[in-house]
């Protein structure tokens, strides 16, 4: 990691390891310290400590019974459907995003025509669309994966007309010259070449779905993060909000990490075929 | 690298009406001037024709031609401008406030590697909260009013911009940075002179998608907290009191129109400011 490193040892190597790990975490660890002395200090009721919060969280979260992993209840009731409408619309986004933006990106027309009215589309806020989806599509889980689905779609779908559409031409030329199927030029040349932007978009998309996720969730709902978040506000339990934000935070965080991971996978070809000059 | 969405798209070139920016012909410019014009009208008709043939019922869905009319009607009424000014004041002061706290700190964080390091887990955990999951906690401490709505834009624009101010101050030219040092160049003056120029262009994408952003947030707060002024506020009240579709709809349009202007706005001065950048890289 450290370029200090002189001696090969092991103990050394340990050492560098360690210094480099507690550098990383120091300032997170000292932030929730301090934040914790301000908070039993200033006794407000808007603030509580993280000890507060973190015991607060157990409760609600992993006080269950062994037989169910010690998941409580709430798990049950907000988490997992919260994650299951977030994964459903974000994968609607993918899918409709992905198959649409082909088509349109294959065609320098269609796209150049298209273009102005996806942009207005997507410059819609979401949220302003929450009472026609309501209106259309009740208040189910139906209402809230497509308010998913159709607020997250966008940067994908961008992304893909864009990506589809600026393969080098050489590559092209040399499948045409190799007379390569209609389909192997789609899934060998085209979708491959387009792929670092497509998952550029996808993670910009990944962003907004959580977001709609919690907006969905705001409004006529009776599960969800984003409910228990409102509903404990509106009950003045503001430690179980703070607990929802936090939890919010955690699944943001292990969402992302695990989409870089897929990405990662996804795209290792890519940066080892473009080495540096890509990176 | 693979850390920043934001600055890959930078990097790609996300710029779709680059097709008309980039035509140097009159000709060209009537020609995608003319598919802007044919496209709309399409994407208008497709509209009318799926909401006039009576899938849903008018109260429900009303017609795209309705939606335009009621459009122009609320674009010159004024009681409906003065909402969209007062979105607009909230965006713009949220958004200044999340440029002159990001682009410091982003600078401290991109030049300094033990920062950059103890930094990143912070921004990792903070940046995936959602500005609406604050609403509830923001209208506890602030209330349903304009200082409620400008922090939450400022927290949700602070993280494109941070964030491609630290990759723009981080990626640097080495070589320029040397160059200043061996001539005796003061650190300020490198960071003045070298290091900020040079990630200009990339804070300032930062700050187009934010304004984006931006925008989305304030219109989403107005709704969601039932702020006292704004689009947002004005799509919930007539959503609420009667369900006028047409008004709702109307309203959602405009703000998009506005998103639209926004930005193309900030690439309009991105190209003229930033002219340089998309010189060399067509000479590339």
């Amino acid at each position: 990691m450290s370029p200090r490193v002189r001696s090969n040892t092991a103990a050394s190597a340990l050492i560098s390891a360690l210094t480099s790990i507690a550098a990383r975490w120091a300032l997170g660890l000292g932030l929730i310290v301090l934040w914790q002395i301000l908070a039993m200090r200033a006794g407000s009721i808007f603030f509580p400590p993280p000890t507060q919060i973190a015991k607060r969280a157990v409760e609600l979260w992993l006080s269950g019974p062994p037989s169910r992993l010690f998941l409580g209840d709430g798990v049950f009731q907000d988490i997992l459907p919260s994650l299951f409408r977030l994964l459903a619309g974000f994968s609607l986004a993918i899918a409709c995003g992905i198959t649409l933006g082909t088509l349109i990106g294959r065609s320098r027309r269609i796209s150049d025509y298209l273009d102005p009215s996806l942009q207005f589309l997507r410059a819609i806020p979401g949220p302003a669309l929450v009472p026609v989806f309501i209106l259309l599509l009740g208040t189910e889980s139906t209402m809230r994966i497509t308010l998913i689905a159709f607020g997250s779609v966008w940067p994908v779908l961008l992304n893909t007309i864009e990506g589809t559409r600026t393969v080098e031409p050489v590559q092209l030329d040399t499948a045409a010259a190799f007379k390569l199927p209609r389909r192997a030029l789609l899934w060998r040349i085209i979708l491959p070449a387009a792929m670092p932007k497509i998952f550029a978009g996808m993670r910009i998309s990944l962003a907004l779905a959580v977001i709609l996720m919690v907006v969905s969730e705001l409004i006529a709902s009776t599960n969800g993060i984003g409910y228990r978040i409102q509903n404990a506000q509106i009950m003045f339990l503001l430690t179980d909000m703070w607990c929802g934000i936090v939890l919010l935070a955690f699944m943001g965080y292990i969402l992302n990490r695990v989409f870089l991971k897929i990405e990662d996978n996804a795209l290792s070809w890519h940066r080892g075929a473009r080495g540096r000059s890509a990176a | 690298m693979s850390d920043a969405p934001e600055a890959t798209i930078a990097r790609a070139g996300f710029h779709p009406w680059k097709a008309l920016a980039g035509s140097r012909t009159a000709r060209r410019r009537a020609a995608s001037a003319f598919r802007i014009a044919f496209g709309l009208a399409a994407f208008f008709l497709v509209l009318e024709f799926i909401t006039s043939i009576g899938l849903v019922p008018a109260i429900y869905l009303p017609r795209a031609s309705t939606i335009v009319a009621r459009m122009v009607e609320l674009m010159v009424d004024p009681k409906f401008l003065k909402q969209v000014l007062a979105t607009l004041e909230a965006w713009a002061v949220g958004l200044a406030l999340a440029t002159l706290i990001s682009v410091p700190i982003g600078v401290l964080i991109g030049t300094s590697e033990l920062a950059y390091k103890m930094s990143s887990p912070v921004i990792e955990f903070m940046r995936p909260i959602p500005s609406v999951a604050l609403i509830p906690l923001a209208i506890l401490l602030w209330g349903q009013g304009f200082t409620m709505k400008i922090i939450l834009v400022a927290y949700a624009t602070t993280w494109p911009i941070l964030l491609n101010t630290v990759y723009g101050v981080h990626d640097v030219d080495p070589i320029a940075v040397e160059t200043a040092r061996c001539f005796g160049l003061k650190q300020r003056t490198i960071l003045w002179r070298i290091s900020l120029p040079s990630a200009a262009p990339l804070i300032f994408t930062g700050i187009r998608i934010s304004a984006s952003i931006g925008l989305i947030v304030v219109i989403g707060s107005e709704l969601l907290a039932s702020a006292d002024s704004g689009i947002g506020s004005y799509i919930l009240f007539v959503s609420l009191n009667g369900g006028h579709m047409d008004s709702v709809l109307a309203g959602a349009a405009i703000a998009g129109i506005v998103g639209v202007l926004i930005n193309s706005l900030f690439g309009m001065i991105d190209r003229r400011a930033f002219a340089w950048r998309y010189f060399g890289a067509a000479a590339q």
